[in-house]
């Protein structure tokens, strides 16, 4: 395939051309980029692509199958919706990280071995992290370094998982891992860092709230379904992932109804909406990888639709939260339309996307007839009321009716117009005509599927239109929970507020006991203790990075420098809190790159 | 002068009609008082829906679940959760200055 580029260059290289160039030229390349993306993926036929001999390893950057094909195409069509829905504040970082984002994850996406999939990896964390720094606010720059944290922890642990499973014989094929071994574990934890299971996705719901307009809706794209697509590559049929999905699935539900900031109420059902992918991944049947995969594909065209109609209206109003808006239908009448267009896909009304995707997975639980897979049903089951309660109709609701804030602004933009439009005629066209093209391109063309009889279509709308009835009666009653102004604290407590409270207790208790102790024992076992914690963070690093240098071959005079080395960063300080935190994270990611690299 | 309180020289929006809001409400009371008759001589007649479970050949089984989910959903996120979760806007910025007056506490 001579006339073909690798789909992550072409990306890469527009955002590094697209961040020099001066202010027209810029707009206009920013917007072709995607463009020739676009006609690039029709040119790519399946097999293996682009690979490079390094050391010993074969490097492969495009293994072009159906698996990673359908999502090449939707990260190409929302890479033009989303730098679309930019185009106008033409802001270089930006449109810059818009275009890195999108190249690092079709670079994960078409990666045909660990080592490329890792570098991708990482870079989706740098288009991420600039996505959040264009809102340029201080709570962005806060956000942005919490997400910085997270996701170097997570890099790293999945790099480890990658250089344990090497080095105990895996194979660095990207493909099917059984889940055995500390090296397994690893990069199934490392994925699910970034596929925001519970617990450890709690960095989703605390920065998304805080990032740019459109910043936003690349991330609402490609970081949970890159994370989704390798679950999907490496672990298929996993049981433990039909129980993470269902608490994905149900939790954040609760939450959301709660929250105020509505992108934050859209962050939870993102990874409500992630948690049915996940269910997918675990059933591990054609028919629900098929599910999986074509959930994907709608999710993110509804979700951007959703962040984009919200962002437009933070974008004329400066606000996002319930308390502050209502009764925008009048002054931004078709951002309200298409916001319910993404409302009614997401909440899986007949002939809106979310029905024929995740309609699927359903099915694929149903159809399995264990007591597990009926107890995931009915949760999902659950999940789908839930997410029309909360998504489905709180978000038009309070933005674009409700009580009249008084608000009185311009509609969007006409760019901002133009991308939901084209999200919200995808939305609509996928829902009516699965088979025009989506059905086409699912994984397992074996697994057919007919969402449109009419026992389905009835029993979804009667599940939709009694959960707008409870909504409706328990509005009326004033049982509804009021709007308030606050904070919900969620997992991400133990990072914003537990890293450091952990620490103190442990220095000043542990220091305490040390010096009242040390009166009656001198050294002993009290000076192993209270030495393990207060080298417990570097040691558990050494640990993780122990068979990274076994890999690379250091002799064991050069480990035993380097754990030193570690320890004594470690002991000046630098793994408590605040930027020294920071640094150390970083530059332990770093670190472990260079050491990827020379290996 | 343009006056920006609402209730100025703009005509009232469409859902600012009582008489409108109410046409909205009952839409949706048809609607599902449809659906369940709909399910109901589904019932009847015998007409196979091809279900996974016999449940869901209970008529209404999905206009129940939907209702009991919701108000379900709803009551747990405010006399459960909220009252567990819930702090003020500024939780984590006191927190944050709290910790810096403390000063830092990475001096062993």
């Amino acid at each position: 395939m001579p006339d073909v580029v690798p789909p992550a260059f072409l990306f890469l290289l527009g955002a590094l051309v697209v961040a020099f160039l001066p202010a027209r030229l810029r707009q206009v390349v920013a917007l072709i980029i995607p463009v020739i993306g676009l006609i690039n993926y029709t040119q790519i036929t399946e097999g293996l692509h682009w690979t490079i001999s390094l050391m010993d390893f074969e490097l492969i950057f495009g293994r072009a199958d159906r698996w990673s094909l359908i999502y090449l195409n939707i990260f190409t069509v929302l890479s033009f919706i989303g730098i679309l829905y930019i185009i106008n504040d033409n802001r270089r970082l930006d449109l810059s990280a818009g275009l890195l984002y999108a190249g690092s994850a079709m670079g994960v996406v078409m990666a045909g071995d660990l080592i490329t999939l890792f570098f991708f990896w990482e870079m989706l964390t740098l288009g991420a992290v600039l996505c959040i720094l264009g809102r340029k606010t201080p709570e962005a720059g806060k956000a942005a370094y919490r997400y910085v944290l997270v996701h170097v922890f997570g890099g790293v642990i999945l790099l480890a998982g990658i250089m344990i499973h090497l080095a105990t014989g895996g194979s660095v094929a990207f493909d099917k891992i059984a889940l055995s071994g500390p090296g397994a574990w690893l990069i199934f934890i490392g994925f699910g860092i970034n596929c925001a299971w519970p617990i450890v996705g709690a960095w989703l719901t605390d920065t998304y709230p805080e990032a740019s307009i459109g910043g936003v809706v690349f991330m609402a794209t490609y970081t949970t379904k890159t994370a989704v697509y390798v679950l999907a590559r490496c672990f298929p049929g996993e049981e433990t992932l039909l129980w993470i999905g269902m608490a994905m699935a149900t939790i954040p539900i609760f939450y959301a109804v709660i929250e105020n900031d509505l992108r934050r109420v859209l962050a939870y059902s993102l990874i409500n909406q992630v948690g049915f992918m996940v269910v997918g991944v675990g059933l591990g049947t054609p028919l629900s990888l098929n599910g999986t995969a074509a959930h994907a594909y709608c999710h993110i065209l509804y979700k951007a639709l959703l962040f984009m109609s919200i962002g437009s209206v933070l974008y004329r109003t400066g606000k996002s939260k319930a308390t502050e808006l209502g009764g925008l239908y009048r002054c931004m009448p078709w951002t309200c339309i298409f916001c319910c267009i993404g409302a009614a896909s997401i909440s899986a009304f007949p002939f809106f996307s979310g029905f024929v995707s995740k309609s699927m997975i359903m099915s694929a639980a149903a159809s399995e007839g264990t007591v597990a897979t009926t107890v995931i049903w009915l949760a999902l089951l659950f999940a789908s009321a839930g997410v029309f309660h909360h998504a489905g109709i709180k978000i038009p609701f309070f933005a674009f009716f409700s009580h009249d804030s008084g608000l009185r602004c311009k509609e969007a933009p006409a760019n901002q117009l133009l991308a939901m439009a084209i999200a919200a005629f995808l939305c609509i066209f996928v829902g009516t005509f699965p088979n025009a093209f989506l059905y086409q391109m699912l994984p397992n063309p074996e697994a057919s599927y007919e969402p449109y009889t009419v026992g389905h279509v009835t029993d979804q709308y009667a599940l939709l239109l009694f959960s707008a009835l409870a909504f409706t009666l328990l509005m009326r009653a004033g049982l509804y929970p009021a709007e308030i102004r606050s904070t919900n604290v969620d997992f991400d407590w133990l990072y914003r507020r537990g890293g450091s409270l952990v620490y103190r207790v442990f220095d000043k208790s542990l220091n305490a006991i040390n010096s009242g102790v040390k009166k009656f024992f001198v050294g002993g076992v009290i000076g192993h203790v209270s030495n393990f914690f207060e080298s417990g963070a570097s040691r558990f690093v050494a640990w993780i990075l122990l068979p990274v240098w076994m890999v690379a071959g250091y002799s064991p005079e050069k480990i035993e420098e380097s754990h030193q080395s570690l320890f004594k960063r470690a002991k000046r300080g630098a793994f408590p809190i605040g930027i020294t935190v920071f640094f150390a994270v970083v530059l332990l990611g770093l670190l472990s790159l260079i050491v990827l690299l020379n290996s | 002068m343009k006056d920006n309180s609402p209730q100025s020289d703009e005509s009232p929006g469409w859902f600012d009609r009582k008489e409108n809001v109410k046409k909205v409400l009952v839409g949706l009371y048809i609607g599902c008082g449809l659906l369940l008759l709909i399910d109901l001589i589904f019932r009847i007649v015998g007409f196979d829906k091809h279900p996974y479970f016999k449940w869901e050949q209970w008529p209404g089984f999905y206009a129940v679940y939907g209702f009991v989910a919701c108000v379900l959903l709803v009551l747990v996120s405010k006399y459960i959760l909220r009252p567990l979760v819930m702090r003020g806007e500024d939780y984590y910025e006191k927190l944050e200055k709290k910790s810096e007056e403390k000063g830092g506490v990475n001096d062993a």
